[in-house]
């Protein structure tokens, strides 16, 4: 095989908005001008040296980029294994990576002459980092959440109504992520004229998983070059959590082609052999929903199931499609971590790090514990630290005490 | 001859209208969808649009979310939507279009589907979040059945891609009547009148008006404008109010009256 044919970056999506057989455009008629209005404002923006400035400059000024290149040596001096290096993004503005992402539509947005800004969430934090950019431009701000979630963060919940945005609790299907989703393109499909959806992650339907990636990419990038500068070379993995996937696929992407294995990690809450678990690419089969073909949570019948984890943000039925594609590539390994696993990691690096990591990226952190005891010393694994853990600090509290009483 | 089309030669020649009418399957069981299907057919709609329950329907307001709650909830599946549809062919000769999302239909298996649209009799299949870029693989599928795929153009479809929606499309064209999901009320007549009367000026096929068409008043003004109407949620509303289910299929019978008179007139 030609080297050139092993090569993916650059190669997806096709014209058409395909990863493979993944990805593609799967809504109602009326939201196809606006997904064809939004591809042709994309093209047009990534490709000008003026609007790409103007996000660099934004991420550097407002966002705080570029985040650290940690070296967690006393985590893994503990372990006694490979060498556990975090790529610092709880350090960002808001307290995730969801910023990059935001600040990129939040401009288009702007460039596009929509005042008014929609987006769902789950957890708060794509909610909380949508906020804040519509607060930045002068936006008008609704957020679709869950009922139940909305129950379940009201911190971030208050953070939102004090940036001045509506939040929307949606009490239709199962009052989760997937049905603020639902909600928030109801609304679109009404209000399509005005206002932009700034989606949160690497799925829906084409251009958002392909722009998401886009504007996430420069998690990697500087993951990438700070490796070389730091430690001269490359990771031998990268290991991320994976929800929809876009903290996966802003770092993986520029490493696509680098001899790095890399994992995602999906949610397996209570064990994918259970039926309360996230993980949708090792527990799920493929269709079409929120606008993408992808790896999804679903009975028989095609009916979708709750997904199930501690994790708000990882609480899912669905993949970003290029992550569908990743996986049948065989480039991108897709692995499980519980709850329990979860919960472990996150104490793990609060005693040996001081650092408080968000649930989410406590999964990744979690596979990185388990895989560094496997490897040499010399062996470098490059984790993706999604958020900071603040807005879970009383999940884990409640959780920690239930153990102990059950215990 | 495909029913569809059999049915809109029938009302021209007559000059008429056809009044399409849409239904949850097993909402909000299968015994008493059933009559009420049964009924509907026989009470003067001319196309039925059998709706199949789905956990996640994006494109649909309130009304006809909690229908597809009622019937999954009763146990209601592709696989009993389409043993609904067989029961109520061997009874009926009315058209029967199924109103889908994709991913029921994608997980059941297109080439299985294909088979069981024919043996059901089915006549056409309408699928809310399938735009005809993404059907090849169904089209391939069905190529060789007597089942239309009916296609929607809505208030934000520029000309340009209408004449591509209308190239190679069969049955008739849902023209969807305002921005939106479905559900009743927010129609601006005149607006709707407007926009029905430039696509019909492109569209080979009859084209028929759905969303927020919900009664008598409605169907008589907006009758001139189309070849169909399509009524669903305020169908839909007569289930959900409903204390006795034994009265539903009178009800709905009432219902249906009212909009025929509204476009017979």
């Amino acid at each position: 095989m030609n080297i050139e044919d092993t090569k993916i970056i650059g190669k997806y999506p096709d014209a058409t908005g395909h990863f493979g057989k993944y990805g593609g455009r799967y809504v109602g008629e009326t939201l196809m001008a606006a997904l064809t209005d939004l591809e042709e404002a994309w093209i047009h923006a990534k490709t000008s040296p003026e609007f790409m400035q103007e996000f660099r400059s934004m991420l550097r000024n407002y966002a705080g980029r570029p985040t650290p290149l940690d070296y967690a040596k006393r985590l893994s001096d503990h372990i006694g294994g490979a060498q556990i290096y975090l790529k610092r993004e709880d350090c960002a503005h808001t307290g995730a990576h969801k910023i990059n992402n935001v600040v990129g539509q939040g401009l288009l947005a702007k460039k596009m002459g929509k005042k008014k800004v929609i987006a769902e969430t789950g957890a708060g934090q794509h909610g909380v980092a949508t906020a804040t950019i519509a607060a930045r431009f002068g936006m008008e701000c609704k957020v679709f959440m869950g009922a139940e979630d909305v129950r379940r963060q009201a911190p971030n919940v208050q953070r939102m109504q004090l940036l001045g945005a509506e939040v929307i609790p949606v009490t239709s299907g199962t009052s989760t992520l997937k049905d603020a989703m639902n909600e928030a393109l109801r609304y679109w499909v009404a209000e399509v004229e005005e206002t932009f959806y700034i989606i949160g992650t690497v799925s829906g339907p084409h251009p958002y998983p392909e722009m998401v990636r886009d504007l996430q990419r420069v998690i990697g990038d500087e993951a990438r070059q700070q490796m070389f500068d730091q430690v001269g070379r490359l990771p031998d993995q990268l290991i991320a959590c994976v929800g929809g996937g876009s903290n996966a696929m802003g770092l993986f992407y520029p490493f696509l082609d680098d001899p790095c294995s890399m994992v995602g990690v999906e949610a397996a809450g209570l064990g994918v052999n259970t039926p309360q678990h996230a993980a949708s690419i090792s527990g799920g089969s493929p269709g079409a929903l929120h606008g993408a073909m992808t790896y999804l949570l679903q009975n028989d019948e095609g009916q979708i199931h709750e997904a199930w984890s501690i994790s708000a943000g990882l609480d899912y039925p669905g993949v970003g499609p290029e992550h569908a594609l990743l996986h049948d590539l065989n480039r991108v390994h897709y692995e499980g971590i519980t709850d329990q696993e979860a919960v472990d990691a996150f104490q793990m690096l609060c005693k040996y790090e001081g650092i408080i990591p968000a649930l989410e990226s406590s999964h990744a952190l979690a596979f990185a514990l388990k895989e560094a005891k496997k490897r040499s010393k010399d062996e470098i694994l490059l984790v993706n630290l999604s958020g900071r853990g603040d807005k879970d600090l009383d999940h884990i509290l409640n959780y920690l005490a239930e153990k102990k009483s059950e215990g | 001859m495909n029913r569809i089309d059999k049915t809109f030669a029938e009302l021209k020649a007559q000059n008429k209208k056809a009044l399409i009418g849409f239904l949850t399957a097993g909402d909000p069981d299968f015994e008493t969808s059933f009559e009420i299907l049964k009924t509907a057919c026989t009470s003067g709609i001319d196309i039925l649009e059998l709706g199949i329950p789905f956990s996640d329907p994006t494109c649909d307001g309130p009304v006809i979310q909690v229908a597809s709650e009622r019937a999954l909830k009763s146990g209601m599946s592709l696989t009993s939507t389409f043993k609904l549809a067989k029961k109520l062919r061997a009874e009926v000769e009315t058209p029967i279009v199924i109103f889908s999302y994709y991913n029921p239909l994608f997980k059941y298996g297109l080439d299985r589907l294909a088979e069981k649209l024919d043996e059901c009799g089915i006549d056409g299949v309408l699928i809310v979040d399938l735009p005809p870029e993404e059907a090849g693989p169904l089209r391939t599928a069905i190529a060789d059945k007597d089942v239309h795929i009916i296609r929607l153009a809505a208030p934000t479809t520029t000309e340009k891609r209408l004449n591509m929606l209308v190239d190679g499309a069969g049955g008739f064209l849902y023209l969807i009547t305002r921005t939106g999901v479905t559900g009743t009320g927010g129609l601006d007549h005149n607006v709707v009148a407007k926009h029905a009367t430039a696509v019909k000026a492109i569209s080979p096929l009859p084209i028929c008006l759905g969303f927020g068409i919900s009664s008598g008043e409605d169907t008589k003004r907006l009758a001139p404008f189309a070849d169909g109407l399509v009524v669903g949620s305020a169908l839909v509303k007569i289930i959900a109010n409903a204390t006795d289910k034994a009265t539903l299929p009178g009800k709905i019978r009432e219902k249906i009256i009212e909009l025929r008179s509204g476009m017979d007139e």
